[in-house]
């Protein structure tokens, strides 16, 4: 009787761990299937052009020949070597890491002060919301053109609003000159025209999501301070800025990334003149002006790793710690 | 008065201040550009200052300049308006049957290498546009793909798959499992379940991904630019816009009516859905 009771068991124990790991395997192998439309296209437009990049940024190569070589050249430094001595090549890098600093703060503090106002509820409140968002989702080409000739010398309306209510002397060449005379400081203004246009079309972005993050914000915490008579920048300070810490953080970063290799709102703007040459240009300019493959390769690549150390740097040092 | 109304007050009266700031500052280039799309281009040399026009000052020529065949003596918009399209919707779908599996897969299922996933999603925003442009210009030309749509697309897709799949893996995460295993005892497939289980729920979050990437492709210029833009007959909306201020005869207002025509179904779509397309892209934002 005990025996005829244990016998069934056993084979029972050991099929089942056996049943267990096919299981496993036949998810492992779904869950790779499945994400393997995904791995192709990334694999194909991605991972395998930028592993050629590097390739290329070590040859020396020109669009006119590149039909005709092969993956594999002589690999030289020489491009490096050309990049780094080019004339022009750190001001871009500073004139790149001043955009990207500024686009991202101004973005992400009006980003901060429009979802504050934003925050309670109003009538027509969702069709306020919508038009703010409107920058960040109109074609980069339109919004460009806009911004072009509202601030154009000829027939902007800037200028003659400002000519006429402000008592500007001339007109201003928002996005051509290099730098103005503003009350004997010499500022970079085209820079800091492209700098405001990327805070107008970036901070919508920064909005959407610290708007959702303060909606999330526990009602009865803020009550709580209400009551106990706090102010409403000491509620700003010690209730809403904490919780807020970790969305700012990450809309800093992805904000860093994304202006750093900007390539479009530059070059639409100012065609990367008058002292707004950042480093996405530049690379543009060695492709198609020069036709140098292997320096815009090169360029492309030093833009990269620049960007890295940058993030190292960030998330090393300054990253807000999670807290445990 | 103490420190907490007099605060109050102040910040009761500034937040309507920056309420009407906002509003001013994100919609007056677009009024702008609608008036000058209207407005002929003597008046606006004339009176640059000038914020409001007359019905009897408004023309509709400069949306004929832009809308009419190239044959015509137009800009051949509505082609390109129609090539747009096609890239747009085709790189929708085509994102679509590509992240949809793969966010059911990542968040779902356990495989090897799933933690790594998100490295090289971040790859692909961490290097800059134009450097994948060198190869994907090189290959493309060298398998004729470059000037053709299809190349297009398949970039488009590349570029918008790490947003999509976040986007639909944070929806799909909140569908609960047991209507996955209620689906298995009926004796759906794995594929069977997705199909007719989790797309029917995950509806509102696919259709505002559908959105995000129709308007990512939609606006995109910098790949068109690269390799569409010796074959004018394939130019995008954004593309045939940009090649269109370099040329010398066209007026400043006809360039705003075609900046009209590329904007306005952006923000028709945007307008009529922007609750579902917000909520779609900060779902997860709010847990910190």
């Amino acid at each position: 009787m005990v025996a005829t009771e244990q016998r069934p068991a056993a084979p029972e124990r050991r099929r089942r761990p056996a049943r267990q790991l096919t299981r496993k395997q036949r998810e492992n192998r779904a869950g790779l299937a499945y994400l393997s439309p995904t791995f192709l296209v990334v694999l194909v437009v991605v991972v395998v052009p930028i592993l050629w990049t590097i390739l290329l940024a070590f040859q020396r190569l020109r669009l006119i020949n590149i039909r005709r070589s092969g993956l594999f050249g002589d690999f030289t430094l020489r491009n490096f070597e050309y990049v780094f001595t080019s004339p022009g090549f750190w001001s871009s890098l500073w004139t790149t890491l001043v955009y990207t600093i500024g686009g991202t703060a101004f973005s992400i503090v009006f980003g901060l002060i429009a979802a504050l106002a934003l925050r309670r509820r109003f009538p027509g409140r969702t069709l306020v919301r919508a038009s703010v968002l409107l920058p960040y989702v109109a074609p980069v080409v339109a919004v460009t053109f806009v911004w072009e000739i509202m601030l154009s010398p000829q027939f902007g309306v800037t200028n003659d609003w400002g000519q006429r209510f402000l008592g500007w002397d001339r007109p201003i060449a928002f996005l051509s000159q290099r730098e103005y005379n503003l009350w004997g400081v010499d500022i970079p203004l085209a820079l800091i025209t492209v700098i405001v246009f990327e805070a107008w079309r970036y901070f919508p972005f920064a909005f959407l999501f610290i708007l959702a993050r303060l909606q999330a914000v526990p009602r009865d915490l803020e009550e709580a301070a209400v009551v106990d008579g706090a102010a409403p920048t000491q509620l700003f300070r010690h209730i809403l800025l904490p919780q807020l810490g970790a969305v700012i953080a990450l809309l800093s970063v992805l904000r860093f990334i994304m202006t750093f290799n900007k390539f479009d709102d530059v070059w639409l703007l100012t065609g990367g003149g008058a002292g707004t040459q950042v480093a996405s240009v530049r690379v543009y300019e060695f492709l198609t002006s020069r036709l140098d493959i292997g320096a815009a390769a090169a360029q492309g690549l030093v833009l990269a790793a620049a960007l890295v150390v940058l993030l190292v740097i960030y998330l090393r040092f300054f990253a807000p710690r999670e807290e445990s | 008065m103490d420190r907490a109304t007099f605060e109050t007050r102040l910040f009761g009266v500034l937040r309507w201040v920056v309420i009407a700031i906002l509003i001013v500052v994100t919609l007056f280039p677009f009024y702008y550009m609608v008036l000058l799309s209207i407005r002929p281009i003597e008046a606006v040399l004339g009176n640059p200052g000038d914020l409001w026009a007359g019905p009897a000052e408004w023309t509709v020529s400069t949306y004929r300049e832009v809308l009419s065949p190239v044959s015509d003596g137009g800009q051949g918009f509505v082609g390109l308006i129609g090539n747009t399209l096609l890239v747009a919707v085709s790189a929708t779908l085509l994102t679509l049957l590509v992240s949809l599996p793969g966010s059911y897969a990542v968040s779902r299922l356990q495989f090897v290498g799933r933690r790594q996933v998100h490295f090289l999603f971040l790859a692909i925003y961490l290097f800059p546009a134009i450097l994948l442009a060198i190869p994907l210009f090189t290959v493309f030309t060298r398998l004729g793909l470059r000037g053709s749509l299809f190349g297009l697309i398949i970039v488009y897709i590349a570029q918008t798959i790490p947003v999509s799949i976040y986007m639909l893996r944070n929806y799909l995460t909140t569908i609960p499992v047991s209507l996955e295993e209620a689906a298995a005892v009926d004796g759906y497939s794995r594929l069977q379940t997705l199909r007719k289980v989790i797309l029917p729920l995950a509806a509102p979050a696919v259709m505002a991904n559908a959105l995000y990437v129709f308007m990512i492709a939609w606006n995109e210029y910098l790949f068109a630019l690269l390799f569409l833009v010796e074959n004018r007959g394939n130019w995008t909306v954004s593309l045939g816009l940009a090649q269109l201020s370099g040329g010398i005869e066209v007026s400043k207002t006809v360039l705003m009516a075609g900046s009209v025509v590329l904007t306005l179904p952006i923000v028709i779509i945007f307008f009529a859905t922007e609750r579902l397309l917000t909520e779609g892209l900060t779902a997860g934002a709010d847990k910190g």
